[in-house]
């Protein structure tokens, strides 16, 4: 790895992070990652958008009275609590499962040869 | 006893109690990453407590069940907005952000950018941040205390913001991280134990039927079916829907911006303890937002909140602890006075937690990466001069807090809390989710991203109606060409494309290469800063 041109950046690095990207485990990790991450991010925010939308402009259908006083406007913000417990739940076992034992290979072969290259 | 003498011990008791964890905890800071962060050796749920404690601030506390109180379901709708803002800070910031940053939030960015000018923008919008949401907070510390103790004396309320800051020095000069922290754990625990007493007890009243709540609250609100739709605050015009949604967006994205919270990610040992903090802390604000529902319904069933009713007059901040009064056996009953008294003296744990937060990240910011990362670039800083001059900007600026404070008493505390979203949501988080996803963002793009948040979102306020014009702060002009109150429709979109704009006309190859260090580092914890040893 290049020299950093100046003292205006921090001023540590390791050659032993190239050699970890490029692993396969490293894109694996990364892949799963993403692959949970950017979509279930864009489906939460949409999911929250529509409800944003629907309280602003579906008055007729959020008012409609599902069981006693409770209406669909009561239960779709409710929903929105459901969700988020649900995302939250199923991140975690995602992260359990397939994030964190690669996660954890990869930094045991990153403490393994640190102490090898004695840096 | 009377209520002024029951609540007043109570309040006494709340104060004696964090001094004394501020003291205990004194005792066992003795390094910088003690002071910043704790020493890191929290676990996930003693931070989830703590993120809690940090977030749900008298806004929420008094502030939704009030608008609820007052607007029925349209108070419920900011506390969906702020609870699933925390799936952004789960999926996207939190455990990357525990691996690759230090102590503030600036740090991830100056992994691999230009220091000088990224630790100065970033700063800068923590400090901006912090210092509106520390003016809501002791703004409504004024405004409660005096209505609780039944004197509307302009004098009294100057001496509670001087008392509240004053304490919140104490706490982070003193305490530091691990005083601040333990002073979260325990306004947490009191805020949701105080809840769920009240949550209960308001239940126990209509047969824990949700229904009939509903029902007794349309009717007595005077406003019917209506009450309990949304509509009655934000869909009056449409410029007042287009403000919904902007506030919305401002609400969901600037949870992960917000610098007080993004620093507790840093207390605990590893990035898996970051995301069971973060989970901890959905679990309790989840729960707590539902009770708010059942406090707020419960006040518009309970309690009147027509012309001329305390509710109403206090803008509805006064909704909860009346509540607490009414459910005890109504005002002049043994049971009433204590549960005010007891509410009360958690809405004031309330917002003594949450200043104190606010205080530490942005003193953190201004001594890591001002002093050390900016004016002293080049020289050798010890961690005792670095913790000294933290200690040192936590005193200027919660004297700048009370300075401001004072006067910024006719702002309103909701307004003042939803600009600090905005402002973390514009500035903060694009530059945040750019650097952890972005192999290409370099220093010119995440300086032009937290300028042109900042500015921006901060300039269409001025402009907005909330400072000029019929329904301003300075009536006698009218400068207010842009017609939302809240800016995060324009700002935040903003942000995001100057960062892009900014990032693609610039190459650093600097920048680029450490993306590689960066993101092993962020997603598998290689080299990140451990917990201390000691």
């Amino acid at each position: 790895m290049a020299n950093p041109p100046s003292g205006a950046y921090r001023d540590t690095s390791h050659p032993i992070y190239e050699e970890l990207q490029a692993s396969a485990e490293f894109q694996d990790l990364r892949k799963r990652y993403r692959g949970f991450a950017i979509p279930w991010t864009i489906a939460f925010l949409v999911w929250y958008m529509t409800y944003v939308f629907m309280s602003n402009w579906a008055h007729d259908f959020m008012s409609i009275k599902l069981v006693g006083n409770i209406n669909v406007a009561l239960v779709f913000g409710l929903l929105q609590f459901v969700t988020t417990f649900g995302i939250a739940y199923f991140y975690a076992k995602h992260s359990q499962r397939h994030l964190d034992p690669l996660a954890t290979e990869l930094r045991e072969r990153f403490e393994r040869e640190r102490k090898e290259h004695g840096a | 006893m009377s209520q002024q003498v029951l609540t007043s011990t109570l309040f006494f008791a709340v104060v004696l109690l964090t001094v004394g964890i501020t003291v205990w905890a004194s005792r066992q800071t003795k390094t910088a990453t003690d002071y910043y962060s704790g020493g890191r050796s929290f676990s996930g749920f003693q931070n989830g407590l703590a993120i809690g404690g940090d977030y749900m601030s008298a806004a929420s506390f008094l502030g939704i069940s009030g608008a609820i109180a007052l607007y029925g379901y349209d108070g419920f709708l900011y506390s969906i907005g702020f609870l699933v803002a925390w799936l952004v800070a789960l999926l996207l910031v939190a455990e990357m952000l525990r691996n690759a940053g230090r102590y503030t939030m600036a740090d991830q960015l100056a992994f691999r950018m230009r220091q000088r000018p990224v630790r100065t923008a970033a700063s800068l919008s923590t400090v901006v941040v912090s210092i509106f949401y520390l003016l809501a907070q002791m703004v409504g510390a004024g405004a409660l205390v005096a209505l609780l103790l039944g004197v509307d004396d302009q004098m009294i309320k100057n001496i509670v913001i001087v008392g509240v800051g004053v304490l919140m020095i104490f706490y982070v000069t003193v305490g530091g991280m691990k005083g601040t922290t333990w002073v979260q754990i325990v306004k947490a625990v009191l805020l949701m134990a105080g809840s769920l007493l009240i949550t209960i007890l308001v239940l126990a009243k209509f047969n824990f039927n949700l229904s009939t709540l509903l029902g007794a609250a349309a009717e007595r609100s005077g406003k019917g079916a209506a009450f309990l739709e949304p509509g009655l605050q934000y869909g009056v015009t449409l410029t007042s829907q287009i403000d919904f949604v902007s506030l919305a967006l401002a609400l969901v994205l600037g949870t992960a911006g917000l610098p007080h919270i993004l620093i507790r990610f840093y207390t605990v040992p590893t990035a898996r303890d970051a995301r069971k903090s973060v989970l901890w802390a959905i679990g309790l604000i989840g729960a707590f937002y539902l009770m708010t529902l059942v406090l707020g319904f419960g006040a518009a069933a309970l309690l009147d909140t027509g012309e001329g009713s305390k509710v109403l007059e206090s803008g509805g901040n006064l909704a909860s602890p009346l509540l607490a009064e009414a459910v005890g056996g109504g005002e002049g009953s043994t049971g009433g006075a204590v549960l005010l008294a007891l509410i009360s003296a958690v809405a004031f744990a309330t917002i003594l937690a949450v200043v104190a937060g606010l205080t530490l990240a942005s003193s953190s910011s201004v001594a890591h990466d001002l002093y050390k990362g900016v004016f002293k670039k080049d020289q050798v800083v010890t961690e005792k001069d670095e913790v000294r001059i933290a200690r040192v900007a936590a005193l200027v600026i919660g004297a700048i807090s009370i300075g401001l404070a004072i006067p910024a008493q006719s702002l309103n505390i909701a307004f003042l809390v939803a600009l600090a979203f905005a402002v973390a949501a514009s500035a903060n988080l694009p530059a945040i989710i750019y650097n952890m996803f972005w192999s290409r963002f370099n220093t010119r793009g995440a300086v032009w991203s937290i300028y042109g948040g900042l500015i921006s979102a901060v300039g269409l306020v001025i402009f907005s109606p909330v400072v000029s014009g019929e329904a301003g702060l300075i009536t006698s002009m009218d400068f207010a060409w842009f017609p939302l109150k809240n800016p995060g429709i324009v700002s935040i979109p903003l942000g995001f494309l100057l960062g892009y704009l900014g990032t693609i006309s610039a190459r650093e190859p600097h920048s680029e290469e450490f993306y590689t260090e960066l993101e092993v580092r962020a997603l598998t914890g290689a080299g990140a800063e451990g917990a201390s040893q000691h």
